[in-house]
C-alpha cells in the first residue's frame, strides 16, 4: 500500500474523532484497529510497545479528566479538589479511549512506513516541492541520527575529562552542557548537509526526475473508501447515541 | 556531458565572521578538460574556493571580490553541472539507504529513473563500495561516507568535478582504485578535474597542471607540475606544500623499535580482545596487542574492519565485548585495571583519545582555553599553563588564531587543535584517530616532531591511520581486516 493512504487513513481517524466525545465510537475504533492493524502488517510486538505507551498516557489523561474534571451529573466521590462525577468519568473514559483510537494508527505509520517512501510520494503524488520535502526528510533523518551523536558526545567529553563530577548539580549541568554542544553540533551538521544538498544540485532546475516510483493503486482508494465509511459509520453512531 | 572552462577573474573572499581573514585570490583560466591539482598550506582556503566554484558558498558567509566563472555562467547559475566532494565525509550522506543518496544527484539533473540506477551501480562499484542498495548510510564507516560522497559525485557526470580530499580516510588500496575511477570517470566524461589532497604522489603524474596557494591564499604559482619541481621546490618546501620528493627527517618515531620497545612492561595489553560498537555487532576478529612504552603502534586496515572501533576500546571509552582489556598497574596507579571503568577525570589524565571528527570534542570557545583546558588535567597552573599553551600554539602554527572559536578554524586546523589538546595534558598513553588528516608538510611535521618527543620520554602512542608517511614511522602496526586480526612486525 502506498505510504501517503496510511498516512492519509491515519488522518481521517484523527479528523473524525474530533467532532465526537463518545466514549462507545471511540472504543468502537479501538477495537477495530486493534483488529485491521495486524492485518496491514503491524507485528504484535510493535502494537504492544505502541500500544503499551499509549495506554500509560491515555490512563493518566483519563484519570485526571475523571479526579478534577468539570463535575456534572451524581457525584460518586469527593476528597480536597479531587470530585468525580458520573460525567467525569463519562469524560475521562472518552479522553483515554480517544488517545487510544488516534495514537495507535501511527503505530502503523512508525513500524510500516519508510519515511523516504513518504517523502516520494508527497513530492510525486501531491506535487509539494521537492526543495521542501527532502529537506523536510533530512530533518527527520538527522533527527534519528541525534540519539547517535549524544553517545558520540558523551565519549568525547569522557575523553576530554569533563564527562564526571560529583552530585546531582553536577550531573545536571554537564547534561545541559551536552545538550548546548548537541545543538551546536546538529546545526553544524544541518549546515554542512545543506550544502552538499545543494552541490547535487537540489532544485537547481524545474524539471526532475524520480529513481523510485511512488504508485497509488486501486487498492489505495479501497483502504481510503473504507476508512472513511468507517470514520462516517462512527460520526452517525454518535449522532444516534446522543440523540436517538 | 561536457567540460567546464573555469576562469577565475581576480577572486578573492573575506570571511564575515573573520574580516581580517581571507583568501586574496587572483587569476587563473582552467581550459576544458584539464585536470589540476590544487595545494596550499593548511587553512589558506583551498575549501573555500572550491565551495565558491561549487556555486555553494552562502553571501551571508563573507565577501567576494572579482569573480568566477564556469564556461561563462557564474557558478550559482550551474549549480548541478558542477559536482563537489566536501572534506568533511560525515554530513554528506542526504538520504537513508545508499542506493537512493547516489541517485538523488542524478534525480535532481531529471536522469530517467533507468539510466538513474545503471549510473547508481556503476558508481557504487567503482568506488569500491559493495553493499546492498538498501543499506543504510548511517552504518557506513568514515572511509566509506567518502566513498559514497564521491560516488554521488560521479553518478551525475559533471562537467567539473571539485574533490577536497577524496582519499584522506581510505586504505592504500581503495585510494589507487579512487584515484583511478576518477580518472576514468573523467576520461570518459571530458570533465574539469579540480582535485586538492596531501596526498600529492597520488595524483601528481595524472594531472596537467598544479596551482599552489600561498598562506595568505594567492594563486602563487599556475605551472605543470614537472615545472614546479623544477622551478620552486625549495620555496614550495618551505611553505609547507607536499611534493613528491618529500622525505621523512626521521626513520621512525619513538623508541628504536628493534632494540628497545618491550623491555618495560606493557601501559596496556589486549587480550582476544573482541570489540564492538554500543548497539552494533561486534567485529568478526578478535585482538592480542601489547601497547608498549616508548611505543608508536599503527593500526591499520581496509575501511569498515574496525579500526575506529578497536581505538574507542583502546581509550577506554568502550566496554570490551569480549576478552580482556588490562592497564598495566603503573598507569592505572589505585584504580581499577579496566580503562573503561576510569571516570572521566581519571581517564583524561590517563589516556589521551582523539576522536575522527574534531567538533565532537571541542569544550570551550576558544583555541587558548581548549588548550589551557587539556594543560590543566597536566596539573599546569598559572604562569607555567600560559607558557605551555603558547608554545603548543606556537608548534601546531594557531598562533594568530588563538582567540578564534574552535570550529571557526579550516579541516585540518581543527584536526591539529584536537591533537593538541591531548599532547598537552602528556597522558601516558594517547590513541588518536587519523590525526595527521588535511595536514600540510610543515604541520605535518610538528606533529611527528612531537610524537617522537613524547613517545621517547617513556609515553606510548595509537594511531589508527591510513597515512602511508606515518605508517611508515611507525615502530609497531596491527593491521585489521574485515575477518580476523594479523601482528605485523
Amino acid at each position: 500500500m502506498n505510504p501517503l493512504a496510511k498516512f492519509v487513513g491515519a488522518l481521517i481517524i484523527a479528523g473524525a474523532l474530533l467532532f465526537t466525545l463518545s466514549p462507545w465510537v471511540a472504543a468502537g475504533f479501538v477495537i477495530l484497529e486493534l483488529m485491521a492493524l495486524p492485518l496491514l502488517g503491524v507485528s504484535g510486538k510493535t502494537l504492544l510497545r505502541v500500544g503499551a505507551t499509549l495506554s500509560l498516557a491515555a490512563v493518566l489523561a483519563g484519570l485526571t479528566n475523571a479526579l478534577y474534571g468539570n463535575p456534572h451529573g451524581v457525584t460518586v466521590f469527593a476528597w480536597g479538589p479531587m470530585h468525580v462525577t458520573a460525567g467525569s468519568i463519562e469524560v475521562g473514559f472518552s479522553v483515554a479511549l480517544r488517545i487510544l483510537a488516534i495514537g495507535l494508527p501511527g503505530a502503523l505509520l512508525m513500524s510500516t512506513v519508510d519515511p523516504t517512501d513518504l517523502a516520494d510520494a508527497l513530492a510525486q503524488l501531491w506535487r509539494l516541492p521537492a526543495r521542501f520535502v527532502y529537506g523536510c526528510l533530512a530533518a527527520v533523518r538527522m533527527l534519528a541520527l541525534l540519539a547517535n551523536d549524544w553517545r558520540t558526545l558523551s565519549m568525547a567529553r569522557r575523553a576530554r575529562g569533563v564527562g564526571s563530577g560529583r552530585g546531582p548539580f553536577a550531573a545536571i549541568a554537564r547534561v545541559i552542557s551536552q545538550a548546548f554542544a548537541l545543538f551546536v553540533v546538529a546545526l553544524r551538521r544541518a549546515n554542512t548537509l545543506s550544502i552538499a544538498m545543494d552541490a547535487r544540485g537540489l532544485g537547481a532546475y524545474s524539471t526532475r526526475s524520480w529513481a523510485r516510483t511512488s504508485v497509488w493503486r486501486p487498492r489505495d482508494w479501497t483502504f481510503i473508501a473504507v476508512v472513511t465509511a468507517l470514520a462516517l459509520g462512527g460520526l452517525v453512531t454518535a449522532f444516534w447515541i446522543n440523540h436517538g | 556531458m561536457g567540460a567546464s572552462k573555469v576562469v577565475s577573474d581576480g577572486w578573492g573572499w573575506r570571511f564575515g565572521a573573520n574580516p581580517s581573514l581571507g583568501i586574496t585570490g587572483g587569476s587563473f583560466t582552467i581550459a576544458p578538460g584539464e585536470r589540476v591539482l590544487l595545494l596550499g598550506p593548511s587553512g589558506c582556503g583551498k575549501s573555500t574556493l572550491l565551495r565558491a566554484l561549487a556555486g555553494v558558498l552562502g553571501d551571508d558567509e563573507g565577501i567576494s571580490t572579482g569573480s568566477l566563472s564556469l564556461s561563462g555562467s557564474s557558478p550559482s547559475a550551474s549549480r548541478g553541472r558542477v559536482g563537489l566532494v566536501l572534506q568533511d565525509p560525515e554530513s554528506q550522506a542526504v538520504l537513508e539507504r545508499i542506493g537512493d543518496d547516489v541517485a538523488f544527484g542524478c534525480e535532481n539533473l531529471g536522469v530517467p529513473p533507468e539510466d538513474t540506477w545503471r549510473r547508481v551501480h556503476a558508481a557504487l562499484s567503482v568506488v569500491g563500495l559493495n553493499y546492498p542498495l538498501t543499506h543504510s548510510t548511517s552504518h557506513l564507516s568514515g572511509g566509506e561516507k567518502q566513498r559514497l560522497a564521491l560516488a554521488g559525485a560521479l553518478a551525475m557526470q559533471p562537467d567539473l568535478l571539485l574533490l577536497d580530499e577524496p582519499t584522506a580516510n581510505l586504505d592504500s588500496v581503495g585510494a589507487l582504485a579512487v584515484r583511478d575511477a576518477v580518472l576514468t570517470s573523467v576520461r570518459e566524461t571530458g570533465a574539469t578535474l579540480i582535485v586538492v589532497e596531501h596526498n600529492v604522489n597520488l595524483w601528481w603524474e595524472h594531472v596537467d597542471r598544479v596551482i599552489v596557494m600561498d598562506a595568505q591564499g594567492n594563486f602563487a604559482l599556475d605551472a605543470t607540475p614537472t615545472e614546479v619541481l623544477a622551478r620552486a621546490s625549495a620555496q614550495l618546501a618551505a611553505w609547507g606544500i607536499w611534493l613528491p620528493t618529500w622525505h621523512s627527517p626521521i626513520v621512525h618515531i619513538g623508541l628504536d623499535p628493534e632494540s628497545r620497545i618491550g623491555r618495560d612492561p606493557a601501559l596496556l595489553s589486549a587480550e582476544k580482545l573482541q570489540v564492538g560498537l554500543p548497539r552494533h555487532n561486534a567485529l568478526t576478529w578478535s585482538a592480542n596487542l601489547s601497547i608498549e612504552p616508548g611505543s608508536f603502534h599503527a593500526l591499520t586496515g581496509p575501511n569498515g574492519s574496525g579500526k575506529t572501533t578497536l581505538a574507542l576500546t583502546l581509550g577506554g571509552l568502550i566496554k570490551p565485548v569480549s576478552g580482556a582489556l588490562l592497564a598495566a598497574t603503573e598507569l592505572a596507579q589505585t584504580r581499577s585495571l579496566e580503562p573503561y571503568r576510569w571516570s572521566s577525570r581519571q581517564l583524561a589524565r590517563r589516556v589521551g583519545n582523539v576522536f575522527q571528527s574534531p567538533e565532537m570534542q571541542f569544550v570551550k570557545p576558544t583555541v587558548w582555553r581548549e588548550l589551557a583546558h587539556g594543560a590543566k588535567l597536566r596539573g599546569l597552573r598559572g604562569a607555567e599553563l600560559d607558557t605551555a599553551v603558547g608554545l603548543m600554539l606556537e608548534r601546531v602554527g594557531l598562533s594568530d588564531r588563538a582567540q578564534a572559536h574552535p570550529f571557526t578554524l579550516s579541516g585540518g586546523q581543527q584536526r591539529r587543535l584536537s591533537v593538541a589538546t591531548a599532547l598537552i595534558s602528556q597522558p601516558r598513553v594517547l590513541v588518536l584517530d587519523e590525526p595527521t588528516f588535511g595536514q600540510d608538510a610543515r604541520t605535518w611535521g610538528e606533529l611527528i616532531a612531537m610524537f617522537d618527543e613524547l613517545t621517547r620520554s617513556g609515553h606510548a602512542i595509537v594511531a589508527a591511520t591510513h597515512d602511508e608517511r606515518l605508517i611508515a614511522l611507525a615502530g609497531r602496526e596491527t593491521s585489521l581486516v574485515r575477518t580476523q586480526v594479523e601482528n605485523l612486525s
